[in-house]
């Protein structure tokens, strides 16, 4: 990986652990409501992931899905306007945190159901595949939707189909409060790529350059018209799974995670590397932190959506 | 004129709609080389390919899900499932996904699909292969939801159904596959949200969906010089084109609704509702349903006819409240 890719990398990883953090201080003040799941510790996933795509491909998202929006290029500004509820965020705070869609930008939204876009994914890689355009779909999703049905239903027929999709499994472990070994009576869920007749990858989802590679190749297979992948990358979220819900795993386990932090560990490789001086790297953060402050602005000055404006957007 | 099936009708409507639409596709089961179970896509499949009729294994969260992700980047598909019953099986695809993405999105896409579906009873198949599910559909914000009784409606029914950019729910009634009818040659279109008069009357309106406008036609030809009927086809249940149906209520001053669906919490105890709201004063009687008994559709023929109105039955309701 070149210089300049492996620098946006950074920066990217940086946004999106900086959103977060940004959103829970915000979350606190009451100024962000609902729902919120955090994307801390899997970034590497969604940029190295995302970096791969073009602009028009299509990403479709997961109920945690503030990271793959903010790798794949969407403004913080209006998500943060989103997230707060305002009228200039990206769904005109229709949505909220789990639904931002630009589909402009090839965001086809996060999902408030588990396992619900998978399907949904089949129909976008479907639109690449009938234009001929090349484009790829990449399909977040995690270990708990893959106990869904939806998950035989879409890797079968993508399959079938040789559809241009990649399957992106972030396992982190932990669906709410089940841990893996109520829901997988397996080892990997990329091992079940070889049922479909398809090729799977099991790789350490921190390690945000193996992430960029493995789905870096899945995507040239994919645009090449030889079909899906499955890549299931391991990782592990550094919160509850949401600001309302208690942690419930062991402390020792989440410890023994953040440890493995993916950004912590790009950063010392790319130091070590000589790709960018500790200067430089602080650089980015202020720049990165002046964002989100600028974002946090723009969304407390961004009006609520008018009570009157309450059934736009329903019909087209 | 000439004469046409309503199931040629439907197919019709499909072959005219992908000649003038690339972006307009098929998908569903049996829908290939076979045409369908009920023969609605024949020969489709021979004039426009595996490309554009595409058959899917037995996945019905597959088959909507893929129509939501197409429908979101540009296509237009037309979704089959083979009898109404088995969309039971996608109805996250159907309710959370292709009914709210547009709303939750602010407006951003647009979900221009349509699910086909069959259904009704009076094949003797029992209560998996025999439900009307229309309310379901009505009660969920997103959906349009059609119900064509006649061979011109069904196809000019389902050219405003693909042509429109909202998810519709397309209900077909399979006993009504094979009635014939003379229609024009050439193709028109039948606006959403415009009830019909099938038959003027003064004493009495009678709406009624699907097969039941014929039962509704049948009953009033039988009461014809004794009670005079009017009888309404709303063909859209959303949008509902109440103002016809209020027309007509401060017209007779009675109302009857039937559907085959069942009674409780069905689409008419909704067009009551309405009725009662807007027109109360207008009433000689309280408004009365007459729908499908809350019984999963048995099997025996005789039974299966005692759960779903019947000509006789209309005609009980109608003596009662004139």
């Amino acid at each position: 990986m070149n210089r300049k890719k492996s620098i946006e990398l950074l920066d990217l990883m940086y946004r999106i652990r900086f959103f977060e953090e940004r959103t829970m201080k915000l979350f606190r003040e009451g100024l962000i409501v609902g729902a919120l799941h955090h994307y801390i510790g899997e970034e590497a996933i969604a940029v190295g992931a995302c970096a791969t795509a073009e602009e028009d491909d299509y990403v479709v998202s997961t109920h945690r899905g503030h990271g793959h929006c903010i790798a794949k290029g969407a403004d913080l500004k209006r998500m943060m306007a989103e997230l707060m509820g305002r009228e200039t965020g990206y769904s005109k705070a229709r949505g909220g945190s789990m639904h931002i869609f630009s589909i402009e930008e090839g965001l086809l939204g996060g999902n408030g159901i588990v396992g619900g876009g998978l399907p949904i994914a089949l129909g976008s890689a479907l639109s690449g595949q009938y234009r001929d355009s090349g484009q790829v779909t990449l399909c977040f999703f995690a270990e708990g939707a893959a106990a869904r049905g939806t998950f035989h239903e879409s890797l079968n027929l993508a399959s079938l189909w040789k559809l241009p999709v990649v399957y992106i499994c972030e396992n982190n472990l932990w669906a709410a409060t089940t841990y893996i070994n109520y829901s997988l009576p397996i080892e990997n869920i990329g091992d079940r790529a070889s049922a479909y007749g398809i090729p799977g990858k099991v790789i350490d989802g921190n390690d945000v350059e193996k992430v960029y590679d493995t789905v870096d190749e899945a995507v040239k297979r994919a645009r090449a018209g030889k079909g899906p992948t499955l890549i299931e990358c391991k990782s592990f979220r550094h919160h509850p799974h949401c600001m309302v819900i208690p942690d419930t795993r062991p402390q020792d386990e989440v410890m023994e995670w953040k440890k493995k932090d993916p950004i912590p560990r790009f950063e010392k490789r790319l130091l070590g590397k000589k790709v960018i001086t500790k200067t430089e790297m602080e650089k980015i953060r202020g720049k990165v932190n002046n964002m989100l402050d600028e974002a946090e602005e723009f969304g407390r000055k961004s009006s609520v959506p008018g009570v009157e404006t309450v059934a736009e957007g329903l019909w087209a | 004129m000439r004469e046409l099936t309503y199931l040629d009708a439907l197919n019709e409507a499909l072959r005219e709609e992908m000649e003038r639409d690339e972006n307009v596709f098929l998908i569903g089961e049996d829908i290939g080389s076979f045409g369908g179970v009920f023969g609605v896509e024949k020969g489709l499949w021979e004039k426009f390919g595996e490309k554009r009729v595409r058959q899917t294994p037995i996945s019905e969260d597959a088959i909507v899900g893929t129509a939501v992700g197409a429908a979101m980047t540009g296509l237009r598909p037309v979704a089959e499932i083979m009898y109404i019953d088995f969309i039971t099986c996608c109805m996250d695809q159907v309710v959370n996904q292709a009914a709210k993405l547009r709303y939750m999105s602010g407006g951003n896409l647009k979900m221009p699909l349509v699910i086909r579906a069959q259904g009704g009873s009076g094949t003797a198949e029992a209560a998996q292969h025999s439900q009307s599910l229309e309310a379901w559909f009505v009660h969920t914000p997103g959906l349009k939801v059609v119900m064509p009784a006649t061979v011109y409606d069904a196809k000019g029914l389902l050219k405003t159904a693909i042509r429109d950019d909202n998810p519709v729910i397309f209900l077909e009634h399979r006993l009504l596959y094979n009635m014939k009818d003379n229609v024009p040659e050439g193709e028109w279109t039948v606006p959403f949200g415009k009830a019909e008069v099938k038959q003027e009357g003064k004493d009495i309106t009678i709406v009624a969906t699907s097969l039941m406008i014929h039962k509704a036609l049948e009953a009033a030809k039988e009461l014809a010089g004794n009670i005079s009927i009017e009888v309404i086809d709303p063909k859209t249940l959303v949008p509902l084109d109440i103002d016809t149906i209020l027309e007509s209520v401060k017209k007779t001053s009675r109302l009857l609704v039937v559907h085959e669906a069942p009674t409780i919490a069905g689409v008419g105890a909704e067009i009551v509702r309405q009725v009662v709201e807007k027109a109360f004063d207008y009433l000689d009687g309280a408004p009365r349903v007459l729908g499908g008994k809350s019984i999963p559709m048995p099997f025996a023929p005789t039974l299966e006819k005692a759960c779903t109105p019947q000509k006789e039955d209309i005609i009980k309701f109608v003596k009662e409240m004139v």
